[in-house]
């Protein structure tokens, strides 16, 4: 499953920070950050529920990136 | 004199962060929150250091020995104004053990200053004014790139906002997303069609130009199909929809191009990349330049360590290393490149397309509805001893019964109503052609076979195409060729292709050798390839992919309707007339809006300008950056020059970027 989140960052650079981290989660098969138009683009595995996973996602985004916003 | 300098540069950002704070308060400004709060801060510390400098240290000095302690409280204050949120950051990614990034580099830089100025009680200035430049640099940097990525955004927005639909005799406004298939929609003069359908009632003009970047309006009428984007010129128009506005044509293009700088190019991974190594590889040469150079001094040429001068230009360095400019200016300049394509009326799916097109050498044409119209036309008469309208009037009769594309454009070149009344004994001899009996003569229409078959002499024609031969009560009266017509702009296209850096033109067709190599060198196509199955194609352009030199890329242009598989084999499948054509955009990289074929070219020059800005954006980035880094490290430059070549780039980087927009006069 696929879907597209609206988030909030600053600079180009935090934006591949938070790609890079969203793709090291779990339940998570590719992530896209698109700077550009300020939106994340998440390919769920097979059987995850993607609201857990976007919870984790968050947090590691939070981690690399604490100014940024991700809206679920 | 620097004092001087520095007080001036502190006064002219005082007095712009008043004006920007203005600018601000209007609602249009496109400032966040963020930003405004950030210009509050700026103002506060400029103030409060240009406060600081003119007191200067003598009124301190005053205050006897506690008036070194209190110079440092106010400094200290007016530091943790303009960076406090930087030092939390830097702060933040160590304990998240994400260490080496800019926030890290500046906190260090500055903080190190900092110290040095404490342990001389010295100049306090240096430190916050870098922090001050750096943060004016960001507030810049993060002000430019969101305007122009709402200005892009907005130019590629055609989505329609609301929907008529009438109710009880009144129109009422409602959200596209919540009508149904087979609704009635209405759409008044100057309002976007919203959603595909098709027109039931109403005659108006639409203007495609949000679609094909040209505004070449097109009429529409009761039982007309419509697509949605389009603007309505003149008349009210009820529309029927066909399709929910999730996969109407306006959603389907915004979906593409919203989402075509997520596929990302190798410049942009390549920057990445480097940022990913660069950013700690400038931490180590910092360290090394602040260690190594003194222990050399001190035990391998027996001077004084002069500790503090290494340690100065290793901060300076870490200052000058940020690589911002970079990091924001390559998707800054594809996404402007994606977004000007797409108001000339070229969809590019993503940027790494947008490179690949850049590099496009060898162009190979599928000829019908590409290079051609696709539709039959009468192209010439020849040998008639009647008037060419008569005789097309009989050939026009003669076939009316027939509904073969050949009879097609006979009527259509005859131009009136067919009076059926006049023709009678219709006789079709499957093949070959037609015998009938038109206002009493008897009329034969058809081919050579025809002609030897009732046995009347004929002339043989020198043109390409279907000829037809006539005859009229058993006398040969001349012949019409009837042609595949090429597309009016086709040659100039294939000329500026070439002046363009397109090497080599290829046509692949499944037509006759004959037409194929007439048109081929007609239009000036270097190589042709006749007489094709459509699986053929695709055996061909892998041939062509093996044989061509490693760098060049190959592009196929087709109508996008039976030719999916080339245009997936190929480095890059350009589809064309693709309004309104689903299966043209899923199957192509690169999708033109209309069928002009001139718009390849077009398309290959916006990607080699944007590329071109890419090029100098990096070239220009990382070669300030190394020779900044380099005066650094030879001690010629100061934390000053770094903030500034640092800022500087960074906003020519954008403006640059910027440039991508302007497709025009390609």
């Amino acid at each position: 499953m696929k879907k597209a989140y609206k988030i909030d960052v600053d600079c180009a650079n935090c934006a591949n920070l938070m790609e890079d981290a969203a793709r090291k989660t779990e339940g998570v098969q590719t992530a896209t950050v698109n700077f550009m138009t300020q939106k994340m683009i998440v390919e769920f595995h097979e059987g995850k529920e993607p609201a857990d996973v976007m919870a984790n996602v968050v947090k590691a985004c939070k981690k690399v990136e604490p100014d940024c916003e991700i809206f679920l | 004199m620097q004092e001087l300098i520095v007080n001036g540069l502190l006064v002219v950002v005082a007095v712009l962060a008043v004006i920007l704070q203005m600018i601000g308060t209007r609602a249009n400004s496109g400032m966040s929150k963020k930003q405004k709060v950030m210009l509050w801060r700026i103002l506060a510390a400029t103030v409060l250091l240009l406060g600081l400098q003119v007191l200067g240290a003598a009124a301190f000095d005053r205050l006897g020995g506690a008036g070194r302690w209190v110079r440092l409280v106010c400094y200290l204050a007016d530091y943790a104004i303009i960076g406090y949120d930087i030092l939390k950051k830097a702060f933040k990614g160590i304990h998240n053990g994400q260490v080496f990034d800019e926030n890290f580099l500046m906190a260090v830089a500055t903080l190190g200053a900092l110290a040095l100025a404490v342990y001389e009680n010295g100049d306090y200035l240096e430190a916050i004014a870098v922090m001050l430049f750096y943060q004016v640099g960001e507030w810049f940097q993060s002000y430019a790139v969101g305007k122009s990525r709402r200005n892009i955004s907005d130019l590629m927005d055609i989505r329609p906002d609301y929907a008529n639909i009438e109710r009880d005799g009144k129109l009422e406004q409602v959200d596209p997303d919540d009508v149904e298939i087979g609704s009635v929609i209405v759409v008044q003069p100057g309002e976007k069609v919203p959603i595909d359908g098709v027109v039931i009632e109403g005659v108006s003009t639409l203007n495609t130009a949000a679609l094909t970047g040209e505004s070449l309006p097109r009429n529409a009428k009761a039982g007309d199909e419509i697509i949605s984007g389009c603007i309505n010129m003149t008349g009210v128009l009820k529309i029927q929809t066909t399709k929910e506005f999730g996969e109407s044509t306006v959603s389907k293009i915004l979906d593409l191009v919203e989402n075509a700088s997520s596929r990302k190019s190798k410049s942009e991974d390549f920057i990445s990349r480097f940022a990913r190594i660069y950013t700690p590889a400038v931490c180590y040469a910092a360290l090394a330049l602040a260690i190594l150079p003194p222990l050399v001094r001190m035990f391998g040429m027996g001077l004084t360590a002069d500790w503090e001068t290494w340690i100065y230009r290793a901060l300076t360095f870490l200052v000058a290393s940020c690589p911002c400019a970079l990091v924001i200016s390559i998707p800054l300049s594809f996404f402007a490149g994606i977004g000007g394509a797409s108001k000339a009326g070229v969809l590019v799916k993503g940027s790494n397309y947008l490179e690949t097109l850049s590099q496009t050498r060898i162009v190979v044409f599928d000829k019908t509805g590409t290079l051609t119209q696709g539709v039959f036309e009468v192209n010439g008469i020849h040998h008639s001893d009647l008037e060419n309208a008569k005789l097309v009037e009989y050939a026009a009769l003669a076939e009316s019964a027939s509904s073969h594309p050949i009879s097609k454009s006979l009527q259509k070149a005859y131009g009136q109503e067919i009076d059926r009344s006049r023709v009678s004994d219709i006789q079709e001899i499957s093949g070959n052609g037609v015998l009938a009996k038109v206002d009493g003569h008897t009329v034969a229409a058809g081919n050579d076979k025809l002609m030897d078959h009732i046995g009347v002499p004929y002339i043989n024609c020198h043109s390409v195409g279907t000829i037809i031969h006539m005859a009229i009560d058993g006398e040969y009266v001349g012949h019409i060729v009837i042609s595949d017509v090429e597309k009016p702009t086709s040659k100039q296209a294939i000329r500026v292709l070439k002046s363009a850096g397109v090497q080599k033109t290829v046509m692949l067709t499944g037509d006759t050798k004959r037409v194929a190599e007439q048109v081929a060198a007609d239009l000036g196509v270097d190589q042709v390839y006749s007489q094709l199955l459509p699986a053929d194609k695709v055996e061909k352009v892998e041939e062509l992919l093996r044989e061509k030199p490693g760098k060049a890329k190959l592009a196929f242009v087709g109508d996008g309707i039976n030719d999916a598989p080339v245009l997936g084999r190929a480095d890059i499948g350009i589809a064309m007339g693709a309004m309104g054509s689903d299966a043209a955009i899923e199957a192509a990289d690169v999708v033109l809006m209309d069928d002009d074929p001139m718009k390849i070219s077009t398309a290959i020059k916006i990607s080699r300008k944007c590329l071109g800005i890419v090029y100098q954006n990096i070239v220009v980035a990382i070669g300030v950056k190394l020779i900044c880094l380099v005066l650094v490290a030879l001690g010629f430059a100061n934390m000053w020059l770094a903030v500034f070549a640092d800022v500087g780039v960074m906003i020519l980087a954008v403006l640059n970027a910027i440039r991508a927009l302007f497709v025009k006069d390609l």
